[in-house]
């Protein structure tokens, strides 16, 4: 570097402080008035997006505010129309969706929405050189055509049932999208879409600013300005909430509680399909028999780590279907049962060792638990887990790692993992138990290998026939009881406080990750202020 | 004067050359992986093919040296490549960031520089006396208290008890413009916190440096020449004491910038620093390299500024030396 570029940047950075300070001085006294108290609303979120193209990924699960999918999920999670005016058209065969779009949409630039944008918007996702990291989940598709402006026709390699629950995701315009770089272009951090609100700023790693669409075609909005902090500090947003500075916030349930009987405010415990669970891969002496297996999933005191760890926001886990659930197989529940654990691992051989540790065949009954550093909830999971094991002979070694350590000993360590997806019972199961995704990449992270299962996991994903379905995931779940692959510890529930300001809110069941949608303001568009 | 920026200039070509290579190789050595770091959560249940596809759109697959060589060719000719992690290009990350930083870092600065001295010249005058005792004794306990911790005090204390100041964010955050008052009002407490916990350098600096000159032979004559207290101290005293604390502010430099880290995490600050931690931990390469210039240009910067202020102050250091 040579000193003129030293002087050069000294004064860059000069004339940027400067800018700054002339920029605010010229938009003077305009700071937050005309919203009367209720049409407005600030919320406190932990995560930030990295983008808010749907092409890379953004709102991949419906419920964007910025965008619509083709369709939509209710709070029960139940699709209904959105972009389309109605469920689409399956053939007999399951291999061909047909789907109507609504007449007169425009997009937020004031240009009218159309078959081409569905087209264009698929088409990109699956291009091989957009950066789209869940384009594995719409690896069913073979093509999308455009039969007229309103006609939009999907065609599958597979019949999948759950395909019209990936149509949920956003519809990005293509005279806007397809003119610039798909994977850093302009539109991933300056949206145009279709939906219920409007991206008026993003001061990245400070907040999302939105106002309401008011030529929204479901009705504008009546919360006008809706604005997501982004604060990553659990503490920093509880108190920011207690200041007044936020109208709601996503907390962990500890300091949910501080707030609870607050006149002003009310706490809203999400259900969700977050669960976490051990892994215990089949390439293990220990973890892969079936006997060890049957005994840690009733040795393992679910209820207690709900009430303890989770303070009670939460339920026992038993698969990847939560037990509220249309989809649970009732009768499939393993209640905490330490005599039943021992009396199965007496019966196959494995005898208590001077330690007290069970041998059989000279093999102990050991292994290592791996846990993501850093992550309180999966610790404590983890250490009760051990815990509960312990009393049944088995003895698990906790350790700590980030996932580039974990990742290369998952074939013979057993995790603590999380995950969960709602909408489709296909969505989690098939990746989790799937013989043919053992090892691949982070499905089926326990090389689960069930023929009965993997036909019932085909047989479930290939019919729309919801009867013969139920059939399909019952007999997993009651094969994931015979023979558990994972012992499922708890489904936790997403606990949110928001003032009491507004009428017509709910929660969505919630996936694992937390999304931007998630929370209370899943609807916010719905949302009436109270007088 | 003119001649040792020159020189320090050119010096600066190799030390930039090496430290972004050094950055290059670091993180290509680091267990991170920047497919899985640019999936995220979706990564979970990506298939291995669409990984691998990733993994070759994003160029990481490629070695070190060839990498790196890419990176600084398009960089000199102005194009810095676009940042996998903000899905954007690094100018246009690096833009709308740098300017709120430096606006906290230099207050920030400011405020320590100003009050470490003021303090420490009133603490050596009276040394033993109750400012300097209870100055000193906050300042030890400063220095061994995080940044983040004193910035969770603050929010609790004037934001939440008092209800005086913001808690957060560069405006307040129902506000979708940017003024000049409410930017201010949000700066307060992000700048004192980073202000106040780089303070306790210099008040101790000062104290110390003023102290000793006092006790000078220089000091003692001019008070048995009978010139009054005020220049003896701000003329004699100070100017000798300073010298240590000029040195000092360069080596602050990068103390400052970690410390700006945490205190735009806790006051939702919107600056480079929370950036530079993703760019770090998901191995993104070109955010990370710019982000690497510009914190060793600031550091060398620091330097050359210190030793610049020590060749004003004290006519007897050559610039050359």
């Amino acid at each position: 570097m040579t000193a003129r570029s030293i002087r050069g940047m000294a004064a860059a950075t000069l004339a940027g402080a400067l800018a700054i300070t002339a920029a605010a001085c010229s938009a003077p006294g305009s700071d937050g008035k005309g919203a009367a108290a209720g049409d407005s609303a600030v919320v406190g979120i932990a995560y930030e997006p990295e983008s808010l193209s749907p092409l890379l990924g953004y709102g991949k699960d419906g419920n964007s505010k910025i965008f619509d999918g083709l369709l939509a999920f209710d709070g029960d999670m139940e699709l209904r129309p959105a972009l389309a005016v109605a469920l689409p058209k399956v053939s007999p065969d399951g291999l061909t969706y047909t789907y109507q779009l609504r007449e007169g949409v425009k997009f937020s630039d004031g240009k009218p929405f159309s078959a081409k944008d569905v087209v264009f918007t698929y088409r990109t996702i699956l291009d091989k050189q957009t950066n789209n990291a869940s384009k594995s989940e719409l690896d069913a598709l073979k093509d999308v055509k455009a039969t007229g402006d309103h006609t939009v026709v999907f065609t599958l390699k597979y019949p999948y049932a759950a395909f019209a629950e990936r149509t949920v995701l956003g519809i990005a315009p293509e005279h806007v999208a397809a003119r610039q770089d798909v994977n850093s272009g302009p539109f991933t951090t300056k949206p145009v879409g279709t939906g219920p609100y409007v991206l008026t700023g993003w001061s990245k790693g400070e907040k999302l600013s939105f106002t309401a669409n008011p030529d929204y075609w479901g009705g504008a909005p009546k919360v006008k300005k809706f604005t997501m902090a982004i604060i990553k500090d659990d503490d920093v947003r509880a108190t920011r909430l207690r200041s007044g500075d936020l109208d709601g916030a996503i907390l962990p349930p500890n300091l949910a509680k501080g707030f609870k009987g607050e006149s002003g405010k009310k706490t809203y415990e999400a259900t969700t399909y977050d669960y976490r669970l051990v892994t215990l891969p089949t390439h293990n002496k220990v973890t892969g028999d079936t006997a060890i297996r049957r005994a840690l999933d009733v040795a393992v005191d679910r209820r207690t780590m709900v009430d303890k760890i989770l303070e009670g926001a939460g339920k026992p886990a038993y698969g990847p279907v939560p037990t509220g659930s249309e989809w649970f197989t009732k009768g499939t529940e393993r209640p905490h049962d330490l005599a039943a654990a021992k009396k199965v691992l007496d019966a196959a051989g494995w005898k208590p060792g001077p330690d007290g540790i069970r041998v059989k065949d000279g093999v102990r009954a050991t292994f290592p638990l791996w846990y993501l550093s850093g992550d309180k909830l999966r610790q404590d999971h983890a250490l009760a887990y051990a815990s509960d094991a312990k009393k049944a002979g088995i003895d698990v070694r906790t350790q700590a790692g980030t996932w580039e350590v974990i990742e290369p000993r998952m074939k013979q360590d057993a995790v603590l993992a999380g995950g969960g997806s709602p909408g489709d019972p296909d969505f989690d199961q098939y990746l989790l138990l799937k013989s043919s995704l053992g090892g691949d990449g982070f499905n089926n992270m326990g090389w689960y290998d069930n023929p009965a299962v993997d036909k019932a996991l085909e047989t479930g994903r290939r019919t729309n026939d919801k009867a013969a379905r139920k059939a399909a995931y019952d007999t997993v779940q009651r094969e994931l009881s015979k023979n558990p692959g994972y012992t499922f510890l708890t489904h936790i529930d997403h606990v949110y406080v928001v003032n009491d300001a507004w009428t017509g809110l709910s929660t969505q069941v919630e996936p694992h990750d937390h999304g931007l949608a998630s929370g209370p303001w899943w609807n916010v568009e719905n949302w009436v202020p109270k007088k | 004067m003119a001649r040792m920026a020159g020189r320090r200039a050119l010096f600066a070509v190799p030390v930039l050359l090496v430290v972004t290579f050094a950055v290059f190789a670091v993180a290509a050595a680091s267990p991170f992986d920047p497919v899985k770091a640019y999936a995220g959560t979706a990564g979970l249940t990506a298939s291995q093919e669409n990984l691998d596809q990733l993994r070759a759109n994003l160029g990481v697959d490629q070695p070190l040296a060839e990498r790196w060589w890419t990176w600084l060719t398009s960089a000199l000719t102005g194009d810095l490549g676009d940042s996998s992690v903000m899905r954007q290009p690094v100018a246009d990350v690096i833009a709308e960031r740098i300017g709120w930083s430096a606006l906290l870092a230099a207050t920030a600065f400011a405020v320590a520089i100003l009050l470490g001295t003021a303090l420490g010249v009133l603490a050596a005058r009276r040394r033993g006396g109750w400012l300097d005792r209870s100055v000193s004794s906050a300042a030890y306990t400063l220095e061994a208290a995080p940044a983040f911790w004193l910035g969770l005090l603050a929010i609790w204390f004037f934001a939440l008890e008092l209800g005086v100041l913001p808690a957060g964010g560069l405006t307040d955050t129902a506000s979708e413009t940017v003024t000049f008052a409410q930017v201010a009002s949000h700066l307060v407490l992000p700048a004192l916190v980073l202000g106040v916990s780089q303070l306790p350098w210099f008040f101790l600096y000062v104290r110390q440096g003023v102290a000793d000159a006092l006790d000078e032979d220089p000091v003692r004559g001019a008070r048995a020449r009978g010139l009054n207290e005020r220049t003896v101290l701000l003329g004699h005293a100070l100017r000798s004491g300073m010298l240590p604390m000029l040195t000092l502010i360069g080596s602050r430099v990068p103390e400052l910038i970690t410390g700006a880290l945490l205190v735009e995490t806790v006051f939702s600050w919107p600056g480079i620093a929370a950036a530079t931690v993703q760019a770090a931990t998901s191995v993104d390469f070109p955010l990370l390299a710019a982000l690497t210039v510009l914190a060793t240009a600031a550091v060398l910067l620091g330097n050359l500024l210190s030793d610049l202020l020590y060749g004003l102050a004290d006519p007897r250091v050559g610039f050359d030396g």
